[in-house]
């Protein structure tokens, strides 16, 4: 295929950029920390899973343009990138279960601790929420791998 | 069980990663067919529980109504996710089909967790009472659909999935507008709510665009003519089951759905009698029937003709709608129904077709009907269904419709109804020309199709002769549900 052969070439290039290379180590580090920054200021205000969740794998994506795919797929190898979306769906749904199997009505989130309603709601909000995070990093992990030659879980 | 109406959906929705998660292509297909099935007790528990008349109410998360999303059954979505539960259960076993198909076995996890989210996302739309969580579901059952499609063996399944997808995103965003106006106005998404706040601003040009958006945008996924180009390409370089299951359910619901925003959000007097929408209707419906049966005459591919004759089908459902009475939702809500069955048949059929020839058109169908008996039989009896013959379950809808029609003074219309039924007959008659009066080509099939395929068949085309016959589930309860509907109190 010559679209992986181009992109073969732009990540043999990059690889000789020692400013983009270099910026690029610095940065992802904060990139990936903002991106659960994002996620867990979700519970006092602006902010939650989806934006998280893009913004973590902006980073992955990030090491992967200029490292290349093969690198990224060591730290997140296809098959764990399809896992965790699903696992992310789960939590969400999970949570829905559980607050039924706690008495309450899907997603009550009150009924997830019997003594303190208001812990409960916390809680629920916070696993909910990084589900959500959870799945839209990987789907979007996914969704590049897919862009960048081979598709995820081959 | 108090929380039944949630589980109908959240079912199917942690089903779908259980797939990704369980992986094994037979282990993954079981666990599938039997989330679907369950879906389908659900529904039926669902619907027995809303025949007294009343409505189900279920709050997500402990918020009550207007605040919180609310799940709202009532006879005419329950009839409706029982429709959508029952092909899903009937046409899933099926799966993505063996020969040539582009899915490798080791993939086809995906095939059924997409499956189970777009039942779930069309059971969505059916059972929410809260208009913005109606476009999520929208979304859901689309993108799934889309997917679906794209995993067609010939190369233009990706096209075809791709000019869906462009359209269905234009529907879908049209819908969404017209949800923001709406909540602009009202400050509310309750659909109940809505109703009760719309009245006193319906007369604002918002509210005008709000129902304009709306209208077109589920228009689209409707198929209703001049919207319908996606549809012919969708439904037939889809996969058999996505084909049968979609081109039963996926309209249907989009269907409900506008009649319920008519009914249920706008009300019939603002709909009917300020904006006109049964002059709108009437011509779009009157030339969906001729368009779609005339084009369906032309088709060389019976996937084609089928699809086309969709659209014509549609067509019907839209008549009934657009007269605004009792007799005439009824007719158009059991199509819902008769529609599905006779098409879901016809489509498993050809999956039937298929599976044993490789080729679904009708140069290639010749004197098939002797290699391949009990599937042909199934054509006829569809075939006959779209037409609209006494005895199967089309019948009793174009019976509504004749009734309706004669009884809001348009009798022109009647025979319209029964004019177009001659064109189903003429493209019905071409397939059945081909299978059983021409000799069959050397390469012909030697046996019938697999028992896997063809009780399923069966399975929806008896059905659709027993509800041509005994009407009390389908026109019974579809009667009532009018009734529940137009008396303004969902």
């Amino acid at each position: 295929m010559s679209d992986s052969d181009s992109m073969q070439r732009w990540h043999l290039r990059m690889r000789e950029k020692p400013v983009l290379r270099i910026v690029a180590k610095r940065f992802i580090p904060f990139v990936l920390l903002f991106a659960l920054y994002v996620q867990f200021h979700g519970d006092y205000g602006p902010g939650g899973g989806f934006q998280a969740g893009v913004i973590f794998a902006a980073g992955l994506i990030l090491y992967a343009m200029i490292f290349g795919r093969e690198a990224l797929e060591k730290v997140a190898p296809p098959r764990a990138v399809e896992i965790a979306a699903a696992l992310g769906v789960l939590l969400y749904t999970g949570v829905g279960v559980a607050t039924m199997l706690g008495g309450g009505n899907f997603l009550a989130y009150g009924a997830l601790d019997s003594h303190d309603p208001m812990h409960g709601q916390h809680l629920g909000i916070l696993l909910v929420e990084a589900g959500v995070g959870i799945t839209v990093a990987a789907v979007m992990t996914a969704v590049y791998f897919c862009y960048a030659g081979r598709g995820a879980g081959e | 069980m108090t929380h039944l109406p949630v589980l109908q959906i959240a079912l199917p929705l942690i089903a779908a990663p259980l797939c990704v998660l369980l992986r094994h292509a037979r282990a993954v297909q079981i666990f599938a067919v039997l989330v679907a099935w369950a879906c389908l007790g659900i529904a039926l528990a669902l619907l027995g529980a809303a025949l007294p008349g009343g409505a189900i109410s279920y709050e997500l998360g402990g918020w009550p109504a207007p605040l919180g999303i609310e799940y709202r059954v009532d006879l005419a979505n329950a009839f409706v996710l029982v429709v959508v539960s029952a092909l899903g259960a009937v046409v899933l076993p099926i799966g993505p089909g063996r020969r040539g198909h582009a899915v490798p076995p080791r993939r086809e996890y995906l095939f059924y967790a997409s499956f189970l989210l777009c039942m779930a996302g069309l059971m969505g739309v059916a059972i929410t009472g809260d208009i913005f969580n109606v476009f999520v579901f929208l979304e859901i059952s689309s993108l799934a659909a889309y997917t679906l499609i794209a995993l067609g063996r010939q190369r233009q399944a990706l096209r075809a999935a791709f000019s869906y997808l462009m359209m269905g995103t234009i529907g879908g965003t049209f819908v969404l507008i017209g949800i923001g106006f709406l909540y602009q106005m009202t400050g509310t998404l309750n659909m109940a709510d809505l109703q009760r706040l719309l009245p006193a601003v319906q007369q604002s040009r918002s509210v005008h665009a709000a129902f304009a958006f709306l209208t077109v945008g589920i228009g689209i996924k409707l198929a209703v003519f001049p919207l319908h180009q996606w549809l012919p390409n969708a439904y037939s370089f889809a996969p058999p089951a996505v084909s049968a299951f979609l081109a039963s359910t996926a309209t249907k619901v989009a269907y409900y759905l506008l009649v319920r925003l008519a009914f249920g959000v706008f009300g019939t007097a603002y709909v009917f009698g300020a904006l006109g929408l049964g002059a709108l209707l009437l011509p779009l419906a009157l030339l969906a029937m001729f368009v779609g049966a005339l084009a369906a005459i032309y088709q060389s591919d019976l996937k084609r003709l089928l699809a086309y004759s969709s659209v014509s089908q549609i067509g019907y459902m839209i008549l009934g709608l657009s007269f605004g009475t009792a007799t005439g939702l009824t007719g158009g809500l059991v199509h819902i129904a008769n529609h599905a069955l006779t098409k879901g048949g016809l489509f498993l059929a050809v999956a039937c077709i298929v599976a044993q020839t490789g080729s679904s058109a009708l140069s290639d169908l010749r004197g098939l009907s002797r290699r391949m008996p009990w599937t042909f039989a199934a054509i006829a009896i569809g075939g006959l269904g779209l037409i609209g013959a006494p005895g199967t379950a089309g019948f009793v809808s174009k019976w509504y419709l004749v009734l309706a029609a004669l009884s809001a003074g348009r009798p022109e219309v009647a025979f319209a109804v029964l004019l177009s039924s001659l064109l189903a007959g003429i493209y019905v008659w071409r397939v059945l020309e081909a299978a059983w009066f021409r000799d069959p080509v050397q390469s012909a099939p030697r046996g019938e199709a697999p028992l896997r395929i063809l009780i399923p068949t069966w399975v929806l085309i008896g059905a659709s002769l027993y509800f041509g016959v005994f009407t009390e589930w389908t026109a019974g309860i579809a009667e009532a549900a009018a009734r529940q509907l137009l008396e303004g109190a969902p």
